[in-house]
């Protein structure tokens, strides 16, 4: 409920007012720290992930952060390197997915009449058919699928969501005003998409990416999980396979599944919250109301709701101090 | 009426466009697994088996590719989907048709269940926007952002173990031979709880979600002004005016998230060994036993069109406007 008091505060504010939430800061922030990671992961590993040493299924101690495998791998530089992986596969998955889902959605938007049903049949078609075995299908045919393979795979079969949404909004946007005059002014098509539509669909391209890479992260730990993709490179999903396939629960090795399994859902924790941030930035009621009990005129305590204006008690808290401001 | 016949029709075109997709994805596979297969199985496979098998691989070589999809078709009118490599020489209809019931009872249930719950979670924290109730939906995201399988091996590890009530693994009793008797059925009750219970807390989230979005956009409508404004009592336009509006997209959206849902729950069984589609298929792809491996997928797509128009049906039931057309 803070007032902007000048100008150039009013000015900065606005162009920062997505990182102004809360919850989008807290994902970007956690996001750059993954980010970071994927960068310098390899570089300061305390042990190479694949190093064996004697030290065979110990616990989480201050030579081996989070513990060790049954070959005495150190499991804090499993996590570390495998990072990369993790984040280059849902970026890389990530974008894929959006340029395919904006070259269709927004195609099928803009022009409709019979390329608009083909084009939306067949993002339905590939919304409907269940994208995760037949990613593992299709995977499982490459012997060893590598990273870059994995992340193909992946964008090429997660595009039809964020196709479907962006067409939904190139449909209501096509008509507007701005639109038409842009269209009589005798601009090309492709410039009205690119300069007068795509920039108000930047929200939902952007929140449709942010998607894909939760799917993509969790698909590419799925493979590697289920020992599909291959299993000589490092990720999350190798890890949990080991630790399934070597019994760690059996075993009591709690160390060894559980660091993995919070990493991933972390990273899925942050990028959802940029999500929320983007969808409360978009529409405002979203956002979780502050304090919504009031205590109105008559002494009595109200539930604020939308649509409801309530009439204030004119206690001296609530109520705001004109009087200063005139006195001088 | 009109609405659900474009919608059957809809489902039939993309259940042949799958089945098309599968009818490729073997000819992919390099080299020629049926003959690795013959050579493995000397003498133990029939003319008739190699002769199935070569028509689902394309490696008939007197025949074009449009032959061979012609030829695809004929053979999965006949309900004939190959032979498992992996429980060879069963075929593939009879290994599917042993796992599906587990699936569909366990995945079916579960996701049921987990829409009507997190449905009227959602309605009851978006009516309430801004109360305690709100604090509660990060918690709820960090759940969602677990992937099912992880949850299965932490719930295995804190529940299940030697003398745990829970059992880790199986769908029953080793020994019980399935039946609808009193020995079988609890047994197969007692083995689903900790698998369904691990689906419910990582799937309800999302419904709890978008149906509170739903709630807080719809809450600020006219009409719900109205009804206040009427002196109706506040649970009937929570309920009879906002929710049941609210409730719309939330359905639909149900229907068209069933595929992601359906894929992340196979994962569960494959945790838990649980004898269904989705641990069929992880020992399918571990053996690389690819008429295995189709079969399952066009079950499982076959099983989410159908849920699809059940859904649909239920649709026009809530949404008189589609009825009216």
């Amino acid at each position: 409920m803070t007032q902007p008091s000048a100008a150039p505060g009013r000015a900065k504010r606005r162009r920062f007012r997505f990182v102004a939430n809360a919850k989008a800061t807290t994902g970007l922030v956690i996001l750059g720290i993954y980010c970071l990671f994927a960068v310098i992961g390899p570089w300061v590993a305390p042990y190479d992930p694949d190093a064996r040493s004697g030290d065979v299924l110990q616990a989480p101690s201050l030579r081996h952060w989070f513990g060790t495998t049954h070959l005495g791998q150190d499991i804090f530089s499993q996590i570390l390197v495998g990072a990369r992986s993790v984040m280059v596969v849902g970026l890389v998955a990530g974008v894929l997915a959006t340029i395919l889902s904006i070259l269709i959605g927004v195609t099928a938007g803009y022009i409709g009449g019979a390329a608009d049903e083909g084009l939306s049949a067949l993002s339905n078609v590939f919304l409907v058919i269940p994208a995760l075995p037949l990613i593992i299908i299709v995977t499982s045919i490459v012997e060893q699928a590598s990273d870059t393979l994995v992340a193909l795979i992946i964008g090429c079969t997660s595009w039809a969501w964020g196709a479907r949404v962006l067409r939904a909004q190139t449909l209501s946007l096509r008509r507007r005003d701005y639109v038409e005059a842009a269209r009589a002014t005798g601009e090309r098509p492709w410039r009205i998409i690119l300069f007068e539509i795509l920039p108000n669909l930047t929200a939902i391209i952007a929140s449709g990416f942010v998607g894909t890479v939760i799917f993509a992260v969790m698909s590419e730990i799925t493979l590697a999980f289920i020992g599909i993709s291959s299993i000589s490179s490092w990720n999350w999903g190798t890890i949990l396979f080991w630790a399934q396939g070597q019994q760690a629960l059996a075993q009591g090795a709690w160390w060894w599944f559980v660091p993995a399994g919070l990493a991933i859902a972390l990273l899925g924790t942050a990028l959802a919250l940029i999500n929320f941030g983007i969808d409360e930035f978009v529409s405002p009621r979203l956002r979780s109301a502050g304090r919504t009990r009031i205590r109105t005129a008559d002494g009595r305590s109200v539930r604020m709701r939308v649509g409801f204006t309530p009439v204030l008690a004119p206690t001296p808290r609530t109520v705001p101090v004109p009087r200063e401001e005139v006195a001088p | 009426m009109r609405f659900l016949l474009q919608r059957t029709a809809f489902y039939l075109f993309t259940a042949w466009a799958a089945i098309t997709l599968n009818f490729f994805i073997p000819r992919l596979v390099p080299g020629d697994p049926v003959q690795s297969l013959i050579s493995r199985n000397q003498g133990r496979i029939s003319a008739d088996a190699i002769e199935s098998l070569r028509v689902l691989f394309g490696l008939d070589a007197n025949e074009n590719v449009w032959e061979q999809y012609l030829h695809y078709w004929g053979q999965l009118l006949h309900g004939d989907l190959g032979l498992s490599f992996t429980f060879f020489p069963a075929p593939v209809s009879t290994v599917i048709g042993d796992s599906l019931p587990w699936t569909v009872g366990l995945v079916g249930i579960t996701t049921i269940i987990s829409f009507l719950v997190g449905t009227a979670l959602g309605v009851g924290a978006g009516w309430r926007r801004g109360s305690w109730v709100d604090g509660l939906l990060p918690a709820t995201t960090f759940l969602s952002s677990i992937p099912y399988f992880w949850l299965g091996l932490v719930a295995i590890a804190v529940f299940a173990g030697p003398g745990s009530f829970f059992p880790s693994s199986g769908g029953y009793e080793a020994g019980l031979v399935p039946a609808f008797d009193g020995y079988f059925i609890p047994s197969a009750i007692q083995h689903s709880i900790l698998p369904a219970a691990t689906i419910l807390v990582s799937s309800m989230s999302g419904w709890i979600l978008s149906m509170r979005n739903m709630m807080v956009t719809v809450s600020s409508e006219d009409y719900i002004t109205v009804a206040h404004a009427k002196g109706l009592s506040e649970r009937r336009v929570a309920l009879s005016y906002a929710a049941r509006n609210a409730l719309l997209p939330n359905v639909s959206g149900f229907a068209l998230s069933l595929g992601f849902i359906v894929g992340g729950t196979l994962l569960v069984e494959i945790v838990f060994s649980y004898p269904g589609l989705g641990y069929q298929l992880f020992q399918a792809v571990g053996a690389k036993d690819y008429p295995l491996m189709q079969g399952i997928f066009l079950i499982i797509t076959i099983s989410v069109l159908v849920a699809n128009l059940l859904a649909d049906v239920a649709y026009l039931l809530l949404d008189p406007r589609t009825r009216k057309s």
